[in-house]
């Protein structure tokens, strides 16, 4: 096994709201090993968006460690925040909030490579940042343009170049993919992965999309409600998921295969409940087919089920 | 015959936006039908040009860049592009409605859910008054799986999932034969996408209506459309039944098998992806002969030029006309690419 190059311990970040704390994530302790991939699944409001920042520093943590390279970076001052910062980056989920309108797309993309004096020459930042534009697949034609002037596909190609300048160790892409066309997605997907073979880099891989989440995926957490309730290799979870959040997730992914038309799908029922002072017990239970007394009452515990399978459904096993 | 069990019937539309010296071709003599009570896929890129074909069929293009130059579109036997502003509205969210793609923006948000229903209803059926009226927007809104009480709620106390379930109650207020979705779940999670499309497959059930359902989803045309439409760069280059499309025994447009390809499946286990590569052309700057061609792997010498393509005019009369490829069909499928047509001799 391979060293783990980021290591969270029981992290995590509630929030202050009017009605009481909102806990975005709850407990999650876990490790990525270098040159891997974790996908973080769950629904929108489970807090894997907030789990990526809080590691990133962009949120304060509550409680917790997050480790990078062996070191808890919770505790980093100012000065080496700024040098995590080149090696740790994200591509933001939103490419129409992410990005400076008043900036053109070269601005963009050049602005860390100027802040954080990569390059001694304008030259050298403009020579990088055309490459940059090349390997996510924008023309040189659209470095003069504004973001506004072009679709959400091209905006997270400007994200995922700003994000790939600094020759980071470890990103976190939180849902890099969701706003681009299949076959779009398909090329950005294969340009994550070969960067990471030619790069070495570390993936937090944020989505709710979870055929793409098993492709890019060596490991895959699922989480809900601010949990962590399933981890398991890639391979394995979709083989035998054994929470029913998991099972009723996957059954819910709408398959473009023939046999599927007009048929009812077992969807779940409900939405998901309030994660403002959540109740004690499994969370997942008001909406749980499977759901007895004891749900409501047992505490969240990761169990391994099997070997580096992990789940904390108190009925694991018993189903 | 025919013409009266379509009740939609897109023939040869063209549509231009017409900029400061650029034409961008967003859509490309298409033609399409949608029998009574079936639903039509409408699958493509971003840019292909199916919102366009959407917002065409309800006349709500802009009005001051976008030029119809030919086509007709036929709705129960009247061309809506032949219509006026006061009949368009007779019929927009009458016979025909959309649901917009974005529920988070589609909702005005300082308006009550109840109003915002009324709005629709008043317009439409002037009937409905006071109590009736309210016990209608409440019908309406537990037909898509929301509490009637929370009628005076307004859009930020929903949900994504509840607000989209709304935009789908105004949609269905007035029980329209033709239902307009734009991407209607995309902005959803998996589970509450499961939960909408069993809602739409219900109502769709219950009200008869035919539906164009636009998406990018495969997996969702699979689940909910008994015919698909796969549109490219402006043109619809393969059309048939949900069998023909996913059948991959069959022939396909290469662009077809390409988004296939594009797709992670759960089953199989691969390492690469084969997307296809390069990106659509702009709508600016068309290529010549078939549109796919700079992106295909089985290009040949005569995908880069136009061909001459048999087709029937208005009156039924067959003719030759230039096309950018030849399209041919196969019983309810039909393939627009050089690959399956003989050489030499018009489609």
């Amino acid at each position: 096994m391979s060293e783990a190059i980021l290591e969270c311990r029981n992290l995590k970040k509630y929030f202050d709201t009017p009605r009481g704390k909102l806990h975005a994530v709850d407990d999650v302790s876990f490790s990525i090993e270098t040159g891997k991939t974790l996908g973080v699944v769950g629904e929108s409001g489970c807090g894997k968006s907030t789990l990526g920042r809080t590691i990133l520093r962009l949120l304060p943590a509550t409680s917790g460690q997050v480790l990078f390279e062996g070191r808890n970076i919770l505790e980093c001052d100012k000065k080496e925040s700024v040098e995590l910062r080149r090696k740790m980056q994200i591509v933001f989920q939103d490419p129409y909030a992410s990005l400076d309108p008043r900036k053109t797309v070269f601005q963009t993309i050049a602005e860390p490579l100027q802040f954080h004096k990569m390059y001694a020459t304008a030259d050298g930042v403009e020579a990088r940042t055309y490459e940059l534009m090349r390997t996510v697949g924008l023309t040189e034609r659209y470095a003069s343009m504004y973001p506004h002037e072009m679709d959400g596909g091209r905006r997270q190609r400007i994200g995922i170049a700003r994000a790939l300048s600094l020759n980071p160790k470890f990103v976190v892409c939180d849902e890099p993919v969701s706003a681009l066309d299949v076959s779009i997605q398909a090329q950005v997907l294969n340009l994550l992965m070969d960067l990471q073979e030619q790069m070495g880099l570390t993936y937090m891989f944020i989505t709710h999309n979870l055929s793409v989440v098993k492709h890019i995926s060596d490991e895959i957490a699922v989480m809900y409600l601010g949990q962590m309730i399933e981890r398991a290799s890639s391979r394995d979870l979709f083989a035998n998921p054994a929470h029913p959040y998991t099972k009723a997730l996957l059954a819910a992914i709408p398959m473009p295969v023939l046999g599927q038309k007009n048929l009812e799908s077992e969807a779940l029922s409900g939405e998901l409940t309030s994660p403002v002072d959540p109740k004690p017990g499994c969370r997942f239970a008001p909406r749980c087919p499977y759901a007895t007394k004891e749900c409501a009452e047992a505490p969240y515990q990761l169990r391994e089920i099997a070997p580096n399978h992990w789940c904390a459904c108190p009925m694991a096993g018993k189903l | 015959m025919e013409k009266q069990q379509n009740l939609l019937e897109i023939k040869h539309l063209t549509i231009q936006y017409v900029t400061e010296g650029e034409v961008v071709h967003a859509v490309n003599d298409i033609s399409l039908t949608i029998p009574k009570g079936k639903t039509l896929g409408l699958v493509g890129e971003t840019g292909a040009g199916k919102t366009t074909t959407a917002l065409s069929i309800l006349q709500l293009l802009p009005k001051f860049t976008a030029r119809i130059p030919t086509g007709e579109i036929w709705f129960d036997g009247e061309n809506l592009l032949e219509k006026n502003e006061a009949r368009m509205r007779k019929i927009r969210g009458g016979r025909i409605s959309m649901i917009f793609q974005d529920p988070m923006t589609s909702l005005n948000p300082v308006l009550t859910v109840r109003d915002q229903i009324a709005e629709v209803l008043k317009l439409h059926r002037h009937d409905l008054k006071g109590e009736a009226l309210d016990q209608e927007i409440g019908r309406l809104l537990e037909m898509v799986g929301i509490p009637a009480f929370r009628m005076s709620d307004y859009p930020h106390q929903f949900s994504g999932g509840m607000k989209q379930r709304v935009v789908i109650a105004i949609a269905i207020a007035c029980s329209p034969e033709l239902l307009i979705a734009d991407e209607p779940t995309t902005a959803l999670d998996v589970t509450i996408q499961a939960q909408v499309l069993n809602m739409m497959r219900r109502l769709r059930r219950e009200l008869g209506s035919s539906m164009l359902m636009i998406t990018h989803d495969l997996g969702v045309v699979a689940n909910i459309c008994d015919y698909v439409a796969i549109m490219y760069a402006g043109e619809i280059v393969e059309y048939g039944t949900v069998e023909d499309i996913f059948d991959p025994e069959r022939k396909h447009h290469p662009y077809t098998e390409g988004l296939f390809r594009s797709i992670p499946n759960i089953y199989v286990e691969s390492h690469r992806l084969q997307p296809i590569d390069g990106l659509m052309p702009e709508p600016t700057n068309l290529p010549q002969g078939c549109m796919f061609h700079p992106r295909c792997p089985h290009c040949m010498e005569r995908c880069t030029v136009p061909c001459k393509t048999a087709a029937t005019d208005g009156d039924g009369k067959a003719q030759i006309v230039e096309a950018s490829a030849p399209t041919v069909v196969e019983g309810t499928h039909s393939i627009k690419c050089h690959l399956f047509a003989k050489e030499g001799e018009p489609a």
